[in-house]
């Protein structure tokens, strides 16, 4: 058998378990996309996870010295969906591999779509004893589409070859639709969707990737579709076609046509006697085709009013001549107005939609789905002289595996514009000097990560080989992100944050500060009685000034920050005051404090909501004492955590402990808890950063009946990574210590720096 | 190879030009007729050429009388040609004067009696340049003389022939203008100057375009019809060749398929706009032929094409679903891929030339097609005039486009053609002579 590179193919290819196929034994409903070379498999399974929980002793016969919570490692059963993509040379191996390990019996059909469902049906229902149920091409592309695009961030991006990244992605639109979708297979396609289940073939066009195949082989003897995008990626085309300036003998003027236009494609080979390059014709071939395409598709886009427009098929996937030859030509057309996006899962839309239309009795859309760094193969950069090696290996196996979250995620409905709200402060993808000391900041943390994993897992002796597995995993992570940043979208703090929850959670390190935040709480919370009667013996304008320089100091407490984990680690007695000492004195970085106090002498919040951040000194010492002052001058309180653990963030779980042990000690709060003017709602994130455009339904709908009207993000993750550009449609305060001496200096101050945003929107801005 | 009878002057060498050309060549009766319309002052949507066309007229009115000697005056002295010099091929329009006096005869110099003379008494030039003998207009009125409208075309290639012929006939003595238009009347303005002593007034090959439409159609009057349309175009049992009144042209869609393709928007005789182009056209098909068959002219290349059959070559609908498509209404015939059957290397080895050609031709012309039909939606016209030289003895392509724009609009567009369909642009630069600004 010959693969799409002609190689003759191993077939007895021994597959990588560990790596491919992962928890096949758990699988059910597959679903199989087979194009004209490469097969995507798709699979439903459910992963076994340990997680962390905890749970709150009997109080009434707690002792002294006994820890405040119980923390137990749980089993807990989470969704996950794997698609693969290999060449359809290995596609008998990879069968026989399925049912080898196939334990579930549940499972009778399988979806099967593309153009080679039909030449494999017979051997698939033999191999896999299963029923090949075929779905429709286009549907199922759709369906794939409106998938990523509502639950990738980063999915859609612009391809811009001679920028710095070659991908600018895009953010993800609270609405995708109405959208045109050009699907370039060996004919074009161009679909109108409207709705998820709402779409209209438009129109359509001959001339695809079947003609650039076909009519190159013929001109050129080159059999294989990558040899001749590669071909036509040495070749000079205007040796070929005929431009404005061969008939002209320069511009044509009058109708603003440049001289180096084409005007007559394949035209010198029409006038001219003499030999063309393959090379050459690939080139001339590859432009005329990109063009018209991209022509008929800016036709198609005006007629229809449309601006977002999409771009898949075998002819794009991924290629950057393609990618490049196309957006040239939708540029030229419309002079800019509409912008040529593709696609980082583009290769997937069809098996996603086929799976998606087999699982329809699950409900996939009612859930949101998170794309897993630690199980995901990337984007890589298909440029053929940039890294041959990664490229080889990702045309073997590519992999993308989503998880299914427990919580539907919406936006913030506080968000002043949704559309062009962007959580992360620096895209790394584009600013190389940042990008480059990040890397080097988590490569340089990782050997203390690793450390903290194993001691969090003492008990457990196989832990220090997970770690160490953890450790290969997210080193191998930071590696291809410095050579292919886009691997996963833009690069910023929070995807390296969570690629290392990520990575942490493959190899059962669920919560690795479980124990250090359990010490920490128990110890703060010794602290809160004292500190809330010092505050109240302070006059109102004092008050207020230690409510928030308290709130900084906690915030120092952050297990993430390396400069202050170092000092924990080796000093176990730093404690809130030391803290407060080492504090920036005033005027703070970014200082609206004398504004905020004035706010405060106004009429009191109707609501505020309070994104915390981490757990012991800060959550205790910190912002409850602050917001025991709003409730008290008649402001409700939402504080809002993370559902799952990172880093030593509190979690809504550890949250509810606390605040009920702070209530059994503090009237204030033990009224407002029973009165309902303190509620504590988890975030629907497990990340160290926030982002607003994905939070927990439910987070959204208090947000909305309280009548919100004053957000508090802290931290350095939330506020200084994320958000510190989020422009909101009510106060906000934003509050972070820089525990980071590279990012203070670039913030033009030193380490412990303090940010104390304080923004109200301007009226305009506020009826907007 | 039946490339027999392709080598001719233009004349029957496809099975669709049937008998027309003899017919042509029948001198003219009526031709007061057409340039009445010109005639008549005021009348200017009809008077294509605008204020240059003022004819005159046997009337003894004063009026009459100082138009004639304002005429007299301005009209451009002989000769008087137009030319269109194109990526491919050069158009060249020449009026040879049918009423020349006696005295006029004596005053003529000899150079310019010798140019009529070559033109007129021969229908190839050289090796490659050939007179559309039925395509000439007699007996016409243009600037106050009667005579013949002779269309010529020659490869661009040759010009540095033909601009040596010029020196040798030595044409720049007779003080004329040389009207041209097209990319090469700026390409070679200086090879012109410095090759033949001439001096051109180069034009805008869009303005001469729609001159030379709106000109060409109002002086035809009698014989085959200059416009016409193919009635019941997807029924090819009854599919037939009929005259079209285009007396109201506005608004118009009008492509231009030349090398490239040009796709104007023309709302009046002076208001259009170049709506878009597309770089595959006429070039594309004659170039794409070259390299798959080792043909090298048009007419080869189109006699291959109408002997070929595309299907060996494309990848219909059918192939890929058994059927049509119908969740998207595409029919089975309709091409999914245009060359999609040669991916592979056993089909490859099977297709004829023919084959080749005709797919070819067929991809080019739908393609133009498609285009076409999306800026009349976008432009919301729905009359659309096809003309230029790929077009020339290319009725395949001509009923394609008309099936085309009327299959997929469903009736909605009607696509016209022009007898003279690649001369238009020379045509409309000769109307410029007595303009020399």
């Amino acid at each position: 058998k010959e693969d799409r590179t002609g190689r003759c193919m191993d077939k007895s290819i021994t597959l990588p378990p560990d790596e491919i196929f992962r928890n096949l034994e758990n699988a059910k409903r597959f679903a199989i996309d087979i194009g004209g070379s490469l097969t995507k498999l798709a699979y439903y399974s459910t992963v076994q996870h340990k997680v962390a929980k905890v749970r709150s002793f009997d109080h009434s016969a707690k002792v002294n010295g006994d820890p405040l919570y119980e923390i137990s490692v749980q089993e807990e059963i989470t969704a996950r969906l794997h698609f693969i993509k290999f060449e359809n040379a290995y596609i008998e191996t990879c069968l026989d591999f399925i049912k080898d390990h196939l334990v579930n019996t549940e499972t009778k059909v399988i979806k099967a779509t593309g153009g080679g469902a039909y030449k494999f049906k017979d051997l698939i229902e033999k191999k896999l004893k299963l029923k090949v149920d075929k779905e429709d091409e286009m549907t199922c592309l759709i369906k794939g589409c409106n998938f990523v695009l509502k639950n990738i961030p980063h999915e859609a991006f612009v391809y811009a070859k001679h920028a710095d990244s070659e991908f600018r992605f895009q953010n993800t639109h609270p609405d995708i639709f109405p959208y045109l979708l050009i699907n370039i297979g060996s004919g074009v396609s161009i679909v109108k969707v409207e709705a998820e289940d709402k779409f209209e073939r438009i129109g359509g066009s001959s001339i695809g990737g079947g003609t650039f195949w076909g009519l190159g082989a013929l001109l050129t003897k080159t059999k294989r579709f990558d040899e001749l995008l590669q071909l036509a990626s040495k070749g000079q085309h205007t040796n070929v076609d005929m431009l404005v300036k061969d008939i002209y003998g320069g511009a044509y003027g009058s109708l603003g046509l440049t001289g180096d236009l084409i005007a007559s494609s394949f035209g010198k080979s029409a006038t001219t006697d003499k030999e063309f390059s393959k090379e050459d014709m690939a080139k001339s071939l590859l432009h005329m085709i990109s063009n018209d395409i991209g022509q008929l598709a800016c036709l198609y886009a005006k007629l229809h009013n449309l601006t977002r427009v999409y771009f898949g098929g075998f002819f794009i996937r991924g290629h950057p001549v393609t990618m490049h030859t196309i957006t040239y030509s939708i540029n030229f057309f419309t002079k800019g107005e509409v912008q040529a996006l593709f696609l980082r899962h583009e290769g997937y839309l069809g098996a996603i939609g086929a799976f998606l239309k087999g699982a329809e009795e699950d409900n996939p859309n009612q859930y949101s789905w998170e794309e897993n760094y630690a199980g995901s193969s990337g984007l890589m950069s298909a440029s053929p002289e940039l890294n041959p090696v990664q490229r080889a290996r990702s045309g073997t196996f590519d992999m993308l595996e989503m998880d299914r979250l427990d919580r539907q995620l919406v936006n913030l409905p506080l968000l002043q514009d949704p559309t062009s709200y962007i959580p992360d402060t620096v895209d790394l993808t584009e600013d190389a000097l940042a990008r480059e000391y990040w890397l080097y900041c988590f490569e340089d943390a990782l050997d203390g990560v690793v450390k903290r994993a194993i001691a969090s897992q003492k008990d457990q002796p196989e832990a220090v080989e997970r770690a160490e597995k953890f450790r290969q995993k997210y080193r191998h992570k930071v590696q291809t992100l410095r050579h292919q940043p886009f691997a996963y979208g833009s690069l910023t703090v929070r995807s390296l944050l969570d690629t290392r929850e990520h990575c942490l959670n493959e190899f059962n390190f669920p919560d690795p500060y479980s124990k250090i935040k359990q010490k920490e709480n128990d110890m703060a919370l010794k602290y809160y009685l004292k500190v809330v009667k010092s505050v109240e013996e302070l006059s109102w304008e004092q008050r207020q000034f230690t409510l928030v320089k308290g709130l900084l100091a906690g915030n120092v407490f952050d297990w993430g920050a390396k400069a202050v984990s170092d000092v924990l680690e080796s000093d176990p007695e730093f404690g809130f005051e030391q803290a407060k000492q080492q504090l920036q004195e005033r005027p703070w970085l970014v200082d609206a404090y004398n504004q905020w106090i004035e706010r405060l002498k106004g009429p009191p919040h109707k609501c505020a909501l309070f994104f915390v951040d981490n757990s012991g000194i800060d959550i205790i010492l910190g912002v409850f004492p602050f917001i025991r002052e709003l409730l008290v001058r008649g402001t409700e309180v939402v504080l809002a955590s993370n559902s799952g653990p990172a880093l030593n963030d509190v979690t809504n779980s550890e949250l509810q402990i606390l605040t009920e042990r702070i209530a059994a000690m503090d009237p204030v709060i033990h009224a407002a808890l029973k009165e309902d003017r303190l509620a504590l709602v988890q975030n629907g994130s497990s990340s160290p950063c926030l982002d607003l455009s994905r939070l927990d339904k439910v987070l959204a709908t208090v947000v909305r009946e309280r009548g919100t009207d004053l957000v508090i993000i802290e931290g350095m993750g939330r506020a200084i990574h994320t958000n510190y550009y989020a422009m909101l449609s009510c106060e906000s305060l934003k509050l972070a210590v820089i525990k980071n001496s590279w990012l203070a200096e670039r913030l033009g101050g030193k380490i412990f720096s303090v940010v104390f945003k304080y923004e109200v929107p301007s009226k305009a801005q506020g009826q907007h | 190879m039946e490339l027999n009878g392709f080598h001719c002057d233009g004349e029957g060498c496809a099975e669709e030009q049937e008998e027309e050309p003899k017919a042509l060549r029948l001198p003219r009766s009526k031709t007061d007729a057409s340039c009445s319309i010109i005639a008549t002052p005021g009348a200017d949507s009809a008077a294509a050429g605008g204020s240059a066309l003022r004819e005159q007229r046997m009337s003894k009115s004063t009026p009459a009388m100082l138009r004639l000697d304002s005429l007299k005056k301005n009209r451009p002295p002989f000769p008087w040609f137009g030319m269109d010099i194109g990526g491919t091929l050069v158009k060249l329009v020449y009026f040879e004067p049918k009423d020349i006096t006696a005295e006029e005869e004596q005053e003529e110099v000899e150079s310019l009696k010798s140019i009529r003379r070559y033109l007129t008494s021969h229908t190839a030039y050289g090796k490659t340049g050939i007179r559309d003998v039925h395509l000439e207009l007699s007996d016409l009125t243009l600037w106050g003389r009667k005579g013949n409208l002779h269309f010529i075309r020659f490869p661009t290639h040759e010009l540095p022939a033909f601009l040596q012929m010029g020196r040798d006939k030595h044409f720049s003595s007779l003080h004329t203008t040389l009207c041209a238009t097209g990319g090469g009347a700026f390409k070679y303005e200086d090879d012109f100057r410095t090759m033949a002593n001439l001096q051109l007034l180069k034009l805008d090959e869009l303005d001469c375009l729609i001159k030379g439409v709106l000109y060409i159609y109002s002086v035809v009057s009698s014989g085959p019809p200059e416009c016409y349309y193919f009635e019941h175009p997807t029924d090819p049992e009854r599919c037939e060749q009929k005259a079209y009144n285009l007396e109201n042209p506005y608004p118009l869609l009008l492509v231009n398929i030349g090398s490239g393709v040009s796709i104007l928007a023309v709302y009046s005789k002076d208001n259009y706009k170049r709506v878009t182009g597309t770089s595959l056209g006429g070039g594309t098909f004659l170039g794409l032929c070259c390299l798959l068959t080792g043909c090298s002219t048009f007419e080869e290349a189109l006699a291959m094409a109408t002997e070929g059959e595309s299907t060996h070559v494309d990848k219909l609908v059918r192939d890929i679903y058994g059927g049509d498509y119908e969740r998207f209404g595409l029919p089975g015939w309709a091409v999914a891929s245009s060359f999609g059957n040669m991916i592979c290397k056993e089909k490859r080895d099977s297709v004829s030339k023919e084959d080749l050609a005709r797919a070819t031709l067929v991809t080019i012309t739908n393609n133009i097609g498609s285009i076409t039909r999306m800026c009349a939606l976008n432009e919301n016209i729905e009359r659309v005039v096809f003309v230029g030289n790929f077009l020339r003895v290319n009725t395949l392509s001509m009923k394609l486009l008309a099936y085309a724009l009327d299959y997929w609009s469903k009736g909605q567009l009607k696509a016209l053609f022009l007898r003279h369909e690649g001369y238009f642009g020379a045509v409309g630069a000769l109307l410029e002579l007595p303009n020399p600004s």
